[in-house]
């Protein structure tokens, strides 16, 4: 690595390691100052090419700065600060190392120009999200990080065979637009790759099953790393892939269809994860660069706002203990600053106009307008009016108003509210100066959202919608049901497809135990009787005949070398004699 | 935060919250519909966006098309008891 790169990723992966060794406010103010220099790190990041690392006849490439992974870059660190102090009270420091790995690996996927070191910061991220999924410690949550790290290990060897396959077709692991293989057996394995991680349905129920597992302050991470990381590497190498535009825009709805059935709060927020990256995943297979823009803004404008809404219901799940909307209600009186907090988090995802949502969510339906995709433009329209029944109408109402079931809360610790602050200042400034986040864009950006005909038709949008919630409140109370998504196929349809096979494998077994029994005790173990005598009668009789020889020989050398001097000397002396004896004759 | 409280909990408040959230969807679609005409006379992308009070109409079809393509969807097939995965 050279002097002037020093790896913002790599800073927070050492750093987590310092935690533990610090107490008190010291061990508090590194937790924010850590990620903080992460982040100005990525911020003094001139584009270049930098820790270039040579590796079997391989160059391994740990940072590529380019305006894509610099925008990227920055949001990650971002939401690594405020993840950070929204958590600064948990007394718990796994939990923390678990989140700085988890955000360094976002950081070195977004920077990685090779594919091998993109997987292995990959890996780190699947690795470091199961931890912190898994140190709610609690039954569920071990359980369901099972399943996250089952559907992650298959997508890393995915992607692992991707890139072993790309490597021997091209020769080179460099990790740049893929369009040119597109159709090939690489191509298909890497993209499967990251639509697992994007969360696309068939393959995204790993997600609304384990986010909300996680602990109040864990899944506000989650929420930001392993599906944007996998919606930059789309925009980086599968951008204008047709297939990506509709499922995206099918991922869109789905992800609001199923919050409509959802009681728990925080699988509700998580299935508007789903959706909300639908848009992003729509914006690459578009593929125009109003479309890439869109994807990587709304990326951008998404990790804050959904960050932001993690927290408004890990603040209520923190001060409550409750996570089920049929048991809340009447929060509002004792957690207005919560709601108020989370309410500019739901006006974002909603696009409201002056929230961030309305600038970057806007770039991707008219990239879908402007490329003629009528159907497109309408399935994303619709899932916008279902994204504000839900984040901005469901939830909030049957948290904080609702009925009133006496609960009592208070203001979360001020840790949490100043996170949520930060954030929601973000959303708010982002909406009404839509320029700052612009001008970070990979591309040029020539669009303005903020137009008569967008303005009136958003807000007439939402009105409606907020009518038609109102209209149909009775049948949206939350009731206490789950409801099945395709990880019914890992959790019921596998045991019950392998119950019958059981005995026919039972058979199977014993078997391959005889077969074994045969080969190896007779075969191997006959063999090894054989090697031992050889090794005892041929391999030591040698050894010993050459050591005996060795011994007699130095025996009969011992009786003529004494080592005396004065015996040396003489014999000196009786040749020096001989030779001048020889000499003087021989004249 | 009393202000919420109170026009919460009293139902002459309430009345007036509802008529003026009525009196606002009104408005919009007024607005929505005259601002075309009046602001600017180019068009959408799409014929359909050029409706009158197109935004409105679309956002009400939509929530409502959400919820009951949802509830049919979970009635038949996708809701369980929260003890299904529980054996």
């Amino acid at each position: 690595m050279t002097p002037e790169w020093v790896h913002p990723g790599l800073l927070l992966i050492l750093g987590a390691g310092v935690v533990p060794l610090l107490g008190g406010r010291i061990k508090r103010a590194f937790m924010v100052v850590l990620p903080a220099s992460a982040l100005v790190l990525c911020l003094r990041l001139e584009p270049g090419t930098y820790g270039v690392v040579r590796f079997f006849g391989q160059e391994l490439v740990f940072g590529r700065v380019d305006p894509l992974s610099l925008v990227f870059s920055y949001v990650f660190a971002l939401l690594a600060v405020v993840g950070m102090l929204y958590a600064l009270h948990v007394r718990d420091d796994a939990q923390h190392v678990a989140a700085l790995i988890y955000a360094g690996g976002a950081l070195g996927v977004t920077f990685a120009g090779d594919f091998l070191s993109f997987f292995l910061f990959w890996e780190l991220m699947a690795v470091s999200a199961v931890l912190i999924v898994w140190l709610r410690r609690e039954p569920p949550a071990v359980a369901a990080g099972f399943r996250y790290l089952l559907v992650h290990v298959t997508g890393g060897l995915c992607l692992l065979a991707g890139i072993a396959l790309h490597w021997s077709e091209t020769g080179s692991l460099a990790f740049s637009d893929m369009s040119a293989h597109a159709g090939g057996a690489a191509f298909t394995l890497i993209l499967l790759a990251l639509l697992v991680n994007a969360a696309v349905p068939p393959l995204g129920a790993w997600l609304p099953d384990a986010y909300p597992e996680a602990t109040a302050t864990g899944a506000v991470f989650l929420t930001a790393f392993t599906t944007k990381s996998a919606v930059y590497a789309l925009i980086r190498g599968f951008a204008g892939t047709e297939i990506l535009v509709w499922l995206g825009a099918v991922m869109a709805v789905y992800g609001v269809v199923y919050a409509v059935l959802e009681n728990d709060a925080r699988r509700l927020l998580a299935y508007h994860i789903i959706s909300q990256v639908g848009y992003m995943v729509c914006g690459v297979g578009i593929g125009t660069e109003l479309a890439l823009n869109g994807a990587t803004a709304h990326a951008f404008a998404h990790i804050l706002y959904k960050g932001l809404l993690f927290m408004g219901a890990g603040a209520v799940l923190h001060v409550t203990s409750l996570r089920k909307l049929s048991d809340m209600g009447g929060l509002y009186k004792t957690m207005p600053l919560t709601l108020g907090l989370y309410m500019i988090g739901a006006f974002a995802i909603s696009a409201v106009p002056l929230f961030s949502g309305f600038v970057s969510k806007s770039m991707v339906v008219s990239s879908a307008a402007e490329t003629h995709r009528t159907w497109v433009f309408l399935l994303l329209t619709l899932a916008s009016s279902g994204t504000f029944l839900h984040t901005g109408l469901k939830l909030p109402y049957y948290m904080f108003f609702g009925k009133d079931r006496g609960l009592r809360g208070q203001e979360p610790p001020r840790n949490m509210l100043a996170a949520m602050a930060l954030t929601a200042a973000a959303c708010v400034l982002i909406g009404i100066l839509p320029g700052l986040l612009y001008a970070q864009l990979p591309y040029p950006v020539d669009y303005a959202p903020y137009t008569v005909r967008h303005v009136t038709s958003t807000l007439g949008l939402l009105a409606f919608t907020a009518l038609g919630f109102f209209l149909l409140i009775r049948h949206l109370d939350p009731e206490p049901t789950i409801s099945l998504d395709t990880d019914w196929f890992y959790r019921r349809g596998l045991p019950a497809a392998l119950a019958p096979v059981q005995g026919g494998l039972g058979r199977l077994d014993a078997w391959v135990g005889q077969i074994h029994q045969r080969v190896m005790q007779r075969g191997v173990l006959g063999a090894a009787a054989l090697l031992r005598q050889i090794d005892a009668r041929v391999i030591d009789a040698t050894a010993v005949g050459v050591g005996r020889l060795t011994q007699a020989m130095s025996q009969s050398l011992r009786t003529r070398v004494s080592g005396h001097a004065q015996y040396y000397a003489l014999i000196m002396a009786g040749g020096v004699l001989a030779a001048l004896a020889l000499a003087v004759l021989s004249q | 935060m009393t202000f919420l409280e109170k026009h919460l909990e009293d139902p002459v408040r309430l009345a007036r919250v509802k008529r003026r959230f009525y009196a606002g969807l009104a408005a919009l679609v007024v607005v929505e519909t005259a601002a075309p005409l009046v602001l600017y006379p180019d068009h959408a992308h799409f014929w359909f966006e050029d409706l009158p009070a197109w935004g409105s109409i679309y956002g009400l079809v939509s929530c409502v098309a959400i919820v009951v393509l949802s509830k049919v969807l979970g009635k038949l097939w996708l809701v369980r008891r929260e003890t299904h995965y529980d054996s």
